[in-house]
This record gives structure tokens, C-alpha cells and sequence, in this order.
């Protein structure tokens, strides 16, 4: 077994294991941080496939900037841990075999003619100055420039639209208006009424 | 690569517009709630450049642009003048009914501006990528603009279906997408059609792919058996929301799938397989369609029912894979949503605050409380039913002409027969109108703007009808510049 095989099994074993701490840890925070580690050995085997640009996104995205929203929002709910743990044994069955029907998939793949270890040989290796940062920073600006500014174009859509739907007009919000208390007149605040001159009952008076 | 500026001047329109709304969308929030009319006339103005640029090249030649990924051909350039002028009047309409439901805002434009511009994106596509951004383009700003009367749960819920089953419409055609990519090695549309016509592509893998973009197409047009979102869609939007939705997005539909079965697939050995499919799509469509708005008393349901068989004959002239046909199911769409508008609009003019006239009921003796108006509604109806001398009847005839040019005589009766029943429901808001008794009895007095407009509409689907010559050769001559057939 070469360094870069024992590399790749090393970190694979980590994440496999963070995986399943995912799903098996008692305290909803202990999942989440499991789940960075899972993304960040996922980060190193991208590494290891030479795809450094997609692995320091990662980082940078899922855990720097996903994951920190996930546990800030696990930490300020307060979560009923007994509720989310119930049917765990139920579920854990039919969990099981789904995931054995996918792996049986898997490896029917990746054991065919089509993407078996012979049909897709290992790709030669990069030269030491060539940065594939560079070269999707390249074919997005060039070749998909006009599917990059549509796709940024649905993320305005998806910006006005939440803000649309979400936003409450400001009228439960309570603001004074100094320019209306400044122009308001006695007449606005203020309303004489004429009324009748009442008799006093002098019988009952003291 | 080299890169001048020239490239870009095929998008101009669609780089116009996306200019618009940004500079809108800022400009809106220095304009007091008083005053959004601003922002309406903006948007007016914007859509009526964009067109005005869209038209300007009509009877050019096909070019690309962004390398590849953009084309500009006349059967683009007129779908996209058509998209712009049918929003712009469909706005006209809407105008009187926002305001009093608190939906008179600048979102509502922009986001309306947005859903158009997701159209133009669909219908000048030269690439699968390009086609499924268009297409969730156009579908997030539907699905917000139907949540936009947040307060009705009505609303809600139809936003709700019609996220869930257009996400399920996406996933069927990306993973249709996906299985011809794997056939041909490509996702430019030139590339496929030079792909498959080589016979280089697997070909089950590719008749794979076939079913499910036929299916994803049968779901953004709305015909049988994927029109479970119409009727709800239709009846819980806005009414203003459900123009939007009924009308325009079906000139961009026409294109995605001139786009995906034609350009892309259009090589012989395909054509055969995706004919049968759309056969059963248009039969499916017109029984679904024709014999379930029978049983609607909501007007709305109704029209969503009537669509659904629209769509069926639509499909009629695809599948028939000439460009006779095509032209004839061009002539058809632009038909369908110049009385769609007609139809809804006139739901909107008789909108009150607070009152929706959305039942059928009350269409009731509308001769009695504006003889013009119901006259109007009269031209429309006799128009989807296809009643000569409007224009309904030469949009099915022709449609009927090419399903008959290659000998599919039995599936031209069966529409035909299936029209006649569907005949029935038009004319029974007809009868509606003219000999019942109103039950409300407040004027109708839409703006100056909406009166002009919605005359125009009636009288245009009686005088087309009487020259269809006109339009039937536009769309013929766009579809013979821009389609080649292999």
C-alpha cells in the first residue's frame, strides 16, 4: 500500500466514523460538530484528488459559514430531545435496508465495464504551476458567463421574494413621526362640544 | 478567447431588461406607497423597450452568442415581443385589482419583470444548462408571485402545490437532461442534435432520456396527465397572479419545446418515438380538459380546464413534425394567450374590493349591466370554442390540417369531437350572460386604460379571425427562418 492510498484510507475511516457519530450522538451539538469534521476529511480527499479549489470551498462554505449558522440555530432552539430521539429503533430497520440497497447499487456501478477501476484509469497528474482555481475561474467567465449571471439573477429573484413574503409592513412597528407631531394643529387633538346647561336638583342638596 | 462587444447584441433585449429591473427594483424603494404608480409606469416602459428591441430583429438570420449558449433566431425574437406585450397588457389589467388587496407594490413588478425575463432566457436557449436556468427563472418568480396575498390561505396553498410540483417537474427534466447527456456527450443543443443524427448515441439511453423531457414538458404546459397543478394553481392565485400564469409562460413552453424536441431531438428515429408520447399527452389532455370543466362552477377552474385541452391541441401541431405543423401550433399559442387574456381580464374588470368574480354565477346577466363587455366575453368564448368567424376556429383548423397532412385522420376526428363537447361550457357562460337574471346589479367602470385595452382584445380576435392569413404567415416564415429540419 503506497503513502497515497494509506492517506486516502486514513481519512476515509474519520469520515466514515464522524458519519455516523452524525446520527448516532445524544446532543444535537455534538452531531453538528461531527458533521464539520465529516466536511472537513471530505475536504481532504478532494485534496487528494487534485480538486484543490472545491476542497477550500468547502471548508470555507459548509463550515465556515453553513455549519456555524447550524449551531447557532441548534443552540438558541430549545429542542426537545426525548421528541427528536422517539421511533429510533422503528426507523432503524427499513433505515437499514435502504442502505444496504444502496450499497449493493454502488458497487454494481462501480464494478461494471463502464466505471470500473480499468474504464477509468487514473488521470495523469498536474503540473506543479497549474491551478484549478485559474481554470474554472476562466470557464465560468468565458464559456458559462451567461448561465453564471442567470444563476445569480435567481438568487435576486430568491432575495425578493423572501423579502416580499416575509416582510411585515412597518405598521406594528411604533416610530414617531416628529414632522406629524411638529404640524399637528388643536383642531386635530382637541374637540369642543356644545352641550346643554344642566339643572342642579336643589330638593337633594345638602 | 477573443470577446468584442458585438457578441452581445443578439441578448440586447434580455441585457435590457435585466438592466431595468435592477435599476427598478432600486428606484422602487424611494417611492411612497402613494405613489407606486411610478414603479408601474417603469416597468410599463421597460417591458415596451425590451419588446421594441426583441422586434427589431425579427427575419434575421439564426446567430449565437456567449459562446454557444445563447441564440437568436426569429421564431425567438417574435415569442419574446409576443411575452413582453402579453405582460404588459396583462399588467393593464391587474392594475385596478392589486391595488385594493395590498398586492400594488413594487415586488409584484419586479418580480413579474424577473418572470420574464426568465422566459426570454427559455426561449432563446441554445443549451440544456441555459434551458433549466430559464426554467427555474420563470417558476421561483410564478411561485412567489402566486404567495404574494400572503393573508389568503387559499393562496398559500397553491404556491405551496405549485412549488412541490414544479421541483417534481425539475427533477424529471434534469434527470432527462442528464441521460442524454450521457448518450451524446453534450449539453449544447447543436452538439445533440449533431450527436444523435450521426447515430453515435446509445439509443435506449437516449429514448430513456426522451420520456422523461417529454414529461417535464407535458408539466410546464399543463397537459394530461401532468395537469394536477392547473386547476388548483389556477383557482387559489390572485386573478392577476393567474393571468400571469395562463398566459405568457405558454408562448416560453412553446419555445422550450421547440427547443428540446425539435432542435435538440429532432432526428428521424426520435421524432417517431416522442409522436406517440405527445399523442397520448394531446388525447389525454382534450378528454381531461374538455370533459371536466363541464363540471366547474368556478370560472377560474374552469378556464385552468380549458386550458388543459388548449394544450392538447397545441400538442396536436407539434407532434406532427413538419414545419407546417409547427407554424400551426405557433398560430395556436398565440391565439390561446391573446384570448386568455381576453378571459381573465375580464375576471378582473368585474373584480370589486373585497368581491372576486370568480363563479360563474356571477357572469350572470352581464348583458343587462354592460351590453359591451358581454359582448366582448361572447367574441372570447366563441373563440376557445372555436366558432367561426373568430380567430379559435382557424387556430384549430390549421392545427387539425397538419395532424391530417401526415395521416393521423383518426386523432383529427377524435379532436374535433372532443371540441364539441368542450363547446358546450363556453357556451353556457354565453347563455349565462345574455338569459339570466343579474344578481348584482353595481356598474362595471374599469379604468380608461383597461377599457381601451380590453375592446382592443375583443375586436382583435375578430378581426384576426377574419384575415388569419396575416398572423399564420408570420409564424410560418419565423418557424421556416429559424428550424432546420435534419
Amino acid at each position: 500500500m503506497n503513502f497515497e492510498a494509506s492517506v486516502f484510507y486514513f481519512f476515509s475511516a474519520i469520515l466514515v466514523i464522524a458519519a455516523l457519530r452524525v446520527i448516532t450522538a445524544r446532543n444535537p451539538v455534538h452531531s453538528a460538530l461531527f458533521l464539520v469534521l465529516a466536511f472537513f476529511t471530505a475536504a481532504a480527499l478532494w485534496l487528494l484528488l487534485e480538486a484543490e479549489f472545491l476542497a477550500i470551498v468547502l471548508v470555507l462554505v459548509y463550515v465556515g459559514a453553513v455549519m456555524v449558522l447550524f449551531l447557532f440555530v441548534i443552540m438558541m432552539l430549545d429542542l426537545n430531545l426525548e421528541k427528536l430521539r422517539e421511533g429510533y429503533w422503528d426507523y432503524l430497520l427499513p433505515s437499514l435496508i435502504v442502505a444496504g440497497v444502496m450499497v449493493v447499487e454502488m458497487a454494481v456501478i462501480l464494478g461494471g465495464r463502464y466505471f470500473g477501476l480499468a474504464a477509468m484509469p487514473h488521470p495523469p497528474a498536474a503540473g506543479a504551476d497549474y491551478s484549478n482555481t485559474k481554470a474554472l475561474g476562466r470557464l465560468l467567465y468565458t464559456e458559462y458567463v451567461y448561465a453564471f449571471e442567470i444563476a445569480a439573477v435567481i438568487l435576486l429573484v430568491a432575495i425578493v421574494a423572501a423579502i416580499a413574503l416575509t416582510l411585515r409592513s412597518q405598521k406594528k412597528n411604533k416610530y414617531q413621526a416628529a414632522y406629524k407631531q411638529i404640524a399637528v394643529r388643536r383642531s386635530d387633538r382637541v374637540r369642543l362640544v356644545s352641550m346643554p346647561g344642566e339643572e342642579r336638583d336643589r330638593g337633594d342638596a345638602p | 478567447m477573443e470577446f468584442s462587444i458585438t457578441d452581445l447584441m443578439p441578448a440586447a433585449a434580455d441585457i435590457f431588461l435585466l438592466c431595468a429591473v435592477s435599476v427598478i427594483l432600486i428606484i422602487d424603494l424611494f417611492v411612497s406607497d402613494q405613489r407606486k404608480i411610478v414603479t408601474y409606469g417603469l416597468t410599463q416602459a421597460a417591458l415596451l423597450i425590451t419588446a421594441i428591441i426583441a422586434a427589431r430583429s425579427i427575419g434575421t438570420e439564426p446567430v449565437s452568442a456567449f459562446s454557444g449558449m445563447f441564440v437568436g433566431d426569429a421564431l425567438g425574437y417574435f415569442l419574446k415581443t409576443g411575452v413582453c406585450l402579453t405582460v404588459m397588457v396583462g399588467l393593464a389589467y391587474s392594475r385596478a385589482y392589486l391595488a385594493p388587496r395590498g398586492m400594488y407594490r413594487g415586488e409584484y413588478f419586479v418580480l413579474a419583470m424577473l418572470a420574464v425575463l426568465g422566459m426570454m432566457v427559455m426561449i432563446s436557449a441554445n443549451h440544456f444548462l441555459v434551458l433549466y436556468l430559464g426554467v427555474e427563472l420563470l417558476g421561483l418568480s410564478l411561485y412567489s408571485m402566486v404567495a404574494l396575498a400572503r393573508d389568503s390561505a387559499r393562496s398559500t396553498e397553491g404556491a405551496m402545490k405549485y412549488f412541490v410540483l414544479g421541483a417534481l417537474a425539475s427533477g424529471m427534466l434534469l434527470y432527462g437532461m442528464s441521460m442524454i447527456y450521457g448518450a451524446t456527450g453534450s449539453l449544447g443543443i447543436p452538439e445533440i442534435a449533431d450527436a444523435v443524427q450521426q447515430g453515435n448515441a446509445n439509443s435506449t439511453i437516449l429514448k430513456f432520456g426522451l420520456v422523461f423531457v417529454v414529461a417535464g414538458i407535458g408539466f410546464k404546459f399543463g397537459a394530461a396527465p401532468f395537469h394536477m397543478w392547473v386547476p388548483d394553481v389556477y383557482h387559489g392565485a390572485p386573478t392577476a397572479v393567474t393571468l400571469l400564469i395562463g398566459t405568457a409562460p405558454k408562448l416560453a413552453a412553446f419555445a422550450f419545446a421547440m427547443r428540446l424536441l425539435v432542435e435538440a431531438l429532432g432526428a428521424e428515429q426520435l421524432v417517431v418515438e416522442w409522436r406517440q408520447m405527445l399523442v397520448l399527452l394531446s388525447v389525454a389532455s382534450l378528454v381531461i380538459g374538455n370533459v371536466a370543466a363541464i363540471a366547474q362552477t368556478n370560472l377560474k377552474r374552469m378556464l385552468a380546464y380549458s386550458t388543459i385541452s388548449h394544450m392538447g391541441f397545441l400538442l396536436l401541431g407539434v407532434l406532427s413534425g413538419t414545419l407546417e405543423g409547427y407554424g400551426a401550433a405557433m398560430f395556436y399559442v398565440c391565439v390561446y394567450v391573446l384570448m386568455g387574456l381576453g378571459a381573465f381580464g375580464m375576471i378582473l374588470l368585474m373584480s370589486r374590493d373585497g368581491f372576486e368574480a370568480e363563479e360563474l354565477d356571477d357572469l350572470k346577466g352581464l348583458n343587462q349591466r354592460n351590453p359591451w363587455y358581454a359582448f366582448v366575453m361572447l367574441l372570447i368564448m366563441f373563440s376557445m370554442a372555436g366558432v367561426p368567424p373568430t380567430i379559435g376556429f382557424w387556430a384549430k383548423l390549421y392545427v387539425l390540417q397538419a395532424v391530417v397532412s401526415i395521416g393521423y385522420v383518426w386523432l383529427a376526428v377524435v379532436a374535433a369531437a372532443f371540441s364539441l363537447i368542450g363547446a358546450f361550457y363556453y357556451l353556457r357562460v354565453v347563455k349565462l350572460m345574455y338569459f339570466d337574471e343579474p344578481q348584482r346589479d353595481e356598474r362595471i367602470e374599469p379604468g380608461f386604460d383597461c377599457r381601451v385595452l380590453m375592446s382592443a382584445n375583443g375586436l382583435a380576435v375578430l378581426a384576426l379571425g377574419m384575415m388569419p392569413g396575416l398572423l399564420l404567415a408570420v409564424c410560418v416564415s419565423a418557424i421556416h427562418l429559424s428550424v432546420r429540419l435534419p
